[in-house]
C-alpha cells in the first residue's frame, strides 16, 4: 500500500540516501561536512547516527581527490555518493568526472562500470554570487559516459536519487539549492527511471520544455496564461543525459510550438541541444520558431537587484509564449 | 620480511622469478619499439625500459585481492601483475581482441579481474583513484592493499598532496610508489619540484623509504616490508624507487634535451644486466628463459596482427552500461 508524506525537497534527498544505504551495504556517503555537520544544506542530516563513520565520511576540502577516490571505490566494489557543496566547485572535480568516471567503462572495453553518484546543488536566487550560483549541467551532459539528473519536486528528488544510486553508471545528481525548502508529497514506493520526462501540466497550445527550478516558474506562467485562454503544456525533462526526446517531440506534434526554459546561461546551454533536435526531427511540426528563455551571457550576479534581472521569471516565460503565438 | 630471509638459501629461485617478470617486460617493450617504428602501433606510447625492477619488485609483494592504479608509463606494472600478454599486445595494437577491445590502448590498459584499475593518461590521476580503492579495501575488509604508481613528475600535482593527507588521516592501506627517473616529461625534475618526497611524506607523518629502483631484490624487499605494514593496519607508505629512463618521454622522442654523457651511461644501471649477473654468480643461466619469453612475445605480436580491427558500432555500446537506445544517445 502506498503512503504519501508531505516533506521538503531536502528531506526527500536525505530519505533517499537513508533508504538506499539501508537497502545496500555497499552505499557510502562522502563529502565536506556531510557527517557530523549533516551537510551544508542539511541533506545528509542523521545519516552518521544511522550508519556510522565508516559509511558517512567527512572529507577534507579536497574536491579533486574525493571525486577521484569515489571512482576508485566504485571500481573496488563500493557505491559512493559524493556531495560537492556547491556545483561551482565541480571545476575542481573535472578530471575525476570527465577523464576518469565518464570514460573508465568505455576505455576498459566494458569490463566494469563506475557506479557512483555525485550530488551537488546548482542555481541562484540566494545572492550567493558568481562562484556559488552557477548552473553548469550542460558541461556534464556534453561528456559521453556521464548521466545528468535534475529533479524539480520532492517526489523526484526521492525517486530519481534512488534510481541514480541503483544505476550502474556515474550519475550527476543536480539539486537546486533554492528548492531545498520547497514542500511536496513523497511516496517512497514510487520508482522513477532516468531519461523519462514527466508532463507536469498537459496543454494544447504551446509546449514549455524545462527542468529543475524553472519547472515551477513555467507552471505559474501556464496558470496565468490559462486565464487568457492559452493552454500550455509543461514538460519536466527530469534528466538531461539521457533526455527524453520522444516525449518532447510527441508534445510538439500536438502543440506545434515550443519554448525551452532553463536557469543556466542560454549560450551553448542544454536548451541549444533541445532546440537543435526539434529543428532536426520536429521541423515539419513547427508553426513558429522555437524560443529559449534562460540567463544572459554573464556571470551570476550578487546584488539582489541584479539577480532579479538575471534569473528566469514568470513574466519572461509568458512573453516568450505570447511571441510564439503571435 | 620473507624476501629478506630469502636472500640466503632460497634467493636464486626468488631472483629468478623477479628476473622472469623483468625479462617479459623488456621483451614486450623492445618489440613495441620495433612495432612503433613500423607504424603498427597507433597513437603514442611511453616505454619503461630501464625501470623494470620497480614493476617486478612491487608486484612480487602483492596478493590476489590487491589493486593498483598506474600511469602513462604503465606497461611494466600491468605485465608484472599478470596481465595476459596476448590481450595486452592486441590492446596496444588497437585490435578488437584487446583486453579493452582496442578502446583505450597503451595509456588505458586495465584488467579489473586482476585489480588493475587502469593506466592513465593524466599525470597523477591514478593516485586518488588508488586512495579510493584502498578505502574500499578497508570498508569491505578485503585484507587488500592498493598501490598507486606515479612518476616524479606527478610530485607537483595537487592530488598527491591531497591523497597523502587523506590516506594519513584514515590510515588507508595505500602504497604510494614513486618511480623517480629524474625526468618530468622533457624537464629535469630538479627544475620542477622544490621539495623532497621524503619531507612531503614526513609532513603528513606517512612512512617513507628510498630504494635503488634498479636493484630488483631491494625493491622486492622494500615492497614486502611496506605491504606488511599496510596489511597490519599501520597506514599508508611511500616508497621512492630511484630508477633510470632509457627511452624518451614518448617513443620517438629524440631526447635532445638530455646530456649525451648521461644518456650514454644509462645502460650501466640496467636492472636486467645486474640481475642476470647475480644469477650467473649463483650458477643460473637465463638464456633458456629469455628465449621462451621471446617466443611468447613473438606469438602475441603475431596473434595481434591477425586479430580484427574494432568497429564503431560495437565501441559505442561500451559508453554506458545500458545500450545506446536506452540512454537516448
Amino acid at each position: 500500500m502506498s503512503t504519501s508524506t508531505e516533506m521538503r525537497y531536502v528531506n526527500a534527498v536525505t530519505r533517499a540516501l537513508h533508504d538506499s544505504m539501508e537497502q545496500d551495504p555497499a552505499v557510502v556517503v562522502m563529502g565536506e561536512d556531510v557527517a557530523h555537520a549533516g551537510g551544508s544544506f542539511k541533506a545528509t542530516r542523521g545519516l552518521l547516527d544511522a550508519f556510522g563513520a565508516a559509511r558517512v565520511i567527512d572529507t577534507p576540502i579536497s574536491e579533486s581527490s574525493i571525486t577521484s577516490a569515489a571512482v576508485g571505490m566504485a571500481l573496488t566494489g563500493l557505491k559512493p555518493v559524493v556531495e560537492i557543496m556547491f556545483m561551482d566547485f565541480i571545476t575542481l572535480s573535472m578530471d575525476a568526472l570527465v577523464n576518469q568516471a565518464a570514460k573508465a567503462r568505455y576505455m576498459f572495453g566494458g569490463q566494469g562500470s563506475v557506479s557512483m553518484v555525485l550530488r551537488t546543488p546548482h542555481g541562484g536566487g540566494l545572492s550567493a554570487g558568481p562562484q556559488h550560483s552557477q548552473c553548469l549541467e550542460a558541461w556534464l551532459a556534453h561528456v559521453p559516459g556521464l548521466k545528468v539528473v535534475c529533479p524539480s519536486t520532492p517526489q523526484d528528488a526521492y525517486s530519481l536519487l534512488r534510481a541514480s544510486i541503483a544505476d550502474p553508471d556515474p550519475v550527476m545528481f543536480i539539486e537546486h539549492k533554492g528548492m531545498y525548502a520547497s514542500k511536496g508529497a513523497v511516496d517512497t514506493s514510487l520508482t522513477a527511471r532516468l531519461g523519462e520526462a514527466r508532463i507536469a501540466r498537459p496543454g494544447r497550445d504551446v509546449t514549455l520544455v524545462t527542468y529543475g527550478a524553472t519547472v515551477p516558474v513555467c507552471l505559474k506562467a501556464a496558470d496565468q496564461l490559462a486565464k487568457e485562454g492559452v493552454d500550455v503544456e509543461v514538460v519536466d525533462l527530469r534528466s538531461l543525459q539521457p533526455w527524453d526526446k520522444a516525449t518532447v517531440l510527441e508534445s510538439l506534434s500536438r502543440t506545434h510550438r515550443a519554448v525551452v526554459v532553463h536557469e543556466a546561461v542560454q549560450a551553448f546551454g542544454a536548451g541549444a541541444e533541445i532546440v537543435a533536435t526539434i529543428a532536426d526531427e520536429g521541423f515539419d511540426e513547427l508553426d513558429a520558431p522555437v524560443l529559449r528563455v534562460a540567463a544572459p551571457f554573464m556571470p551570476a550576479p550578487f546584488a539582489s537587484s541584479l539577480e532579479k534581472g538575471y534569473v528566469v521569471t514568470v513574466e519572461r516565460v509568458i512573453e516568450a509564449v505570447r511571441k510564439t503565438l503571435a | 620480511m620473507s624476501a629478506r630471509k630469502n636472500r640466503g638459501t632460497a634467493a636464486p629461485q626468488h631472483l629468478q622469478a623477479l628476473y622472469k617478470t623483468m625479462s617479459l617486460i623488456r621483451h614486450v617493450e623492445t618489440a613495441l619499439t620495433r612495432l612503433f617504428a613500423n607504424s603498427e602501433v597507433p597513437g603514442f606510447i611511453h616505454l619503461s625500459i630501464g625501470q623494470e625492477a620497480v614493476a617486478a619488485g612491487i608486484a612480487s609483494a602483492l596478493q590476489p585481492q590487491d589493486s593498483l592504479a598506474t600511469t602513462h608509463r604503465g606497461h611494466g606494472h600491468v605485465l608484472a601483475r599478470g596481465m595476459d600478454v596476448s590481450g595486452f599486445m592486441k590492446e596496444i595494437m588497437g585490435r578488437e581482441g584487446g583486453l579493452c577491445k582496442g578502446r583505450g590502448g597503451s595509456m588505458h590498459v586495465a584488467d579489473l579481474s586482476l585489480g588493475i584499475l587502469g593506466a592513465n593518461g593524466i599525470v597523477g590521476a591514478g593516485i586518488p583513484i588508488a586512495l579510493g580503492s584502498a578505502m574500499a579495501h578497508q570498508a569491505r575488509k578485503t585484507g587488500g592493499v592498493a598501490v598507486a604508481f606515479f612518476g616524479d613528475g606527478a610530485m607537483a600535482e595537487g592530488v598527491l598532496h591531497e591523497t597523502l593527507n587523506m590516506a594519513a588521516l584514515w590510515k588507508c592501506p595505500l602504497l604510494l610508489v614513486c618511480e623517480n627517473n629524474g625526468w618530468s616529461e622533457f624537464s629535469p625534475t630538479s627544475r620542477q619540484f622544490a621539495a623532497k618526497l621524503e619531507k612531503l611524506a614526513a609532513a603528513f607523518d606517512v612512512g617513507y623509504a628510498k630504494v635503488d629502483g634498479n636493484d630488483v631484490l631491494a625493491v622486492a624487499d622494500a615492497a614486502e616490508g611496506a605491504t606488511a605494514r599496510l596489511r597490519a593496519g599501520r597506514g599508508p607508505f611511500v616508497l621512492e624507487c630511484m630508477t633510470t629512463r632509457v627511452r624518451g618521454h614518448f617513443e620517438g622522442d629524440a631526447q635532445k634535451y638530455r646530456d649525451t654523457g648521461e644518456l650514454e651511461s644509462v645502460h650501466e644501471h640496467d636492472p636486467l644486466t645486474a640481475a642476470r649477473g647475480q644469477l650467473q654468480a649463483m650458477g643460473v643461466d637465463t638464456t633458456g628463459m629469455d628465449q621462451a619469453i621471446a617466443a611468447q612475445v613473438d606469438a602475441a605480436v603475431d596473434a595481434a596482427r591477425a586479430d580484427v580491427l574494432p568497429v564503431l558500432e560495437h565501441a559505442i555500446q561500451d559508453v554506458y552500461t545500458q545500450t545506446a537506445q536506452e540512454t537516448g544517445a
